[in-house]
């Protein structure tokens, strides 16, 4: 008799309480994977040779970001979202870039001379010697600071995508996809990132702001 | 009454394994999710600005934290509303950021310790002039691989 008593166990909750559970740790839990802008540092100071080789004036593009978070490019007052633009204009040096020939860019006054170098796949070409320098105050906020560091960063993003396009047929951003199969296209990348090297340089922050 | 009854079928049915790739999943679930979850608890007000051009960070122990915010809430009373550098689980000072320098290098490899990442988790709400200060600290312990930690974003207003 009591052997015919045992009955199936109801088992059918059994997945909503799995469910559960597994949401429940879903949602507690943050899948923290940081994202960043990567930069790096120069090295400290003593190691560096003094190295104040007259750098034109030209070919600096000046940056000042001031304690009330007001932006100041090339002397002149712009907003962050022009940014972008004006920082292309700039490493590119000469719109018909890199179809030139005039290593002193006599064409375009203000925009960064050019210098010969030999780089991997293109040869021997004219590359800018544009450097961006930043300098912020201690009154300015990191949030700005970030900003005008993206869009720094995708300025050189957008040109070496463009540039990558208009050689390979492809941007700069697919190639980084496809770099892990192949060691050409890790070449290719390579001269491009030589062709626009960031030259961000920042320079010591002023106390005129003030700090909080 | 009779009607229901005549449903239920005499002999042994077998044990219901239906739920178990469900126990399975949630067992696999577990583990993953508290193996990587050990992280250091917050004292600082950390809301990290948003950026379009960010890239991940690939390994995640080669990365070490550097947080600077005002302090939460519930420490305001006792620390004030400046802003202060977190390392590990205490407030610290920038003095302090040599020896922590140091101390991250010695937990990792002999072979990876050029290759961490110093990720500074800052506040947007902050001012430049402890970043800056941290910075100059960082360049001095030799920790010049460094990530302003910053979230993913379309489009950046003004």
């Amino acid at each position: 008799m009591a052997k015919r008593e045992i009955s199936e166990i109801n088992a059918g909750s059994m997945a909503d309480i799995a469910f559960l559970l597994l949401i429940f740790f879903l949602v507690t839990t943050t899948m923290d994977t940081d994202t960043g802008l990567i930069r790096r540092l120069p090295p400290p100071p003593e190691d560096i040779p003094e190295n104040n080789d007259k750098i034109k004036q030209r070919n600096i593009f000046e940056i000042l970001v001031n304690a009330n978070d007001q932006l100041l490019v090339e002397g002149e007052y712009i907003q962050v979202t022009e940014l972008r633009e004006k920082a292309k204009e700039f490493i590119k040096s000469s719109p018909s870039f890199p179809n030139v020939s005039d290593a002193s860019n006599a064409a375009n006054p203000n925009l960064p001379e050019f210098k010969a170098e030999e780089i991997p796949v293109f040869g021997n070409i004219l590359v800018s010697k544009q450097i961006v320098s930043l300098q912020n105050d201690n009154g300015t906020s990191y949030e700005m600071y970030i900003k005008v560091q993206n869009e720094l960063v995708a300025a050189y993003n957008e040109l070496r995508n463009e540039l990558a396009q208009q050689k390979f047929g492809k941007s700069y951003d697919e190639l980084s996809q496809q770099s892990g199969s192949s060691e050409s296209i890790k070449e290719k990348m390579k001269a491009i990132k030589k062709v626009y090297p960031q030259r961000i340089s920042e320079a010591e922050p002023k106390k005129v702001g003030g700090t909080e | 009454m009779s009607k229901f009854r005549k449903k239920g079928k005499k002999g042994q049915p077998a044990v219901n394994t239906a739920a178990l790739p469900d126990i399975v999943f949630m067992l696999l679930f577990f583990f993953m999710v508290t193996t990587v979850m050990r992280e250091t608890s917050l004292k600082v007000i950390n809301v990290t600005p948003k950026a379009t051009e960010v890239s991940k960070l690939e390994r995640k122990s080669l990365v070490s934290y550097i947080y600077i915010g005002k302090p939460i809430k519930a420490l305001q009373g006792a620390f004030g509303t400046a802003p202060r550098i977190q390392l590990n689980d205490a407030f610290k000072t920038k003095e302090d950021i040599f020896q922590f320098v140091e101390m991250e290098r010695d937990e990792r490899d002999e072979a990876e310790r050029n290759m961490v990442t110093w990720s500074l988790k800052v506040d947007q709400e902050t001012k430049m002039g402890i970043v800056t200060d941290v910075k100059q600290e960082l360049r001095k312990a030799n920790a010049l691989k460094i990530n302003y930690s910053t979230k993913k974003t379309d489009m950046i207003q003004n």
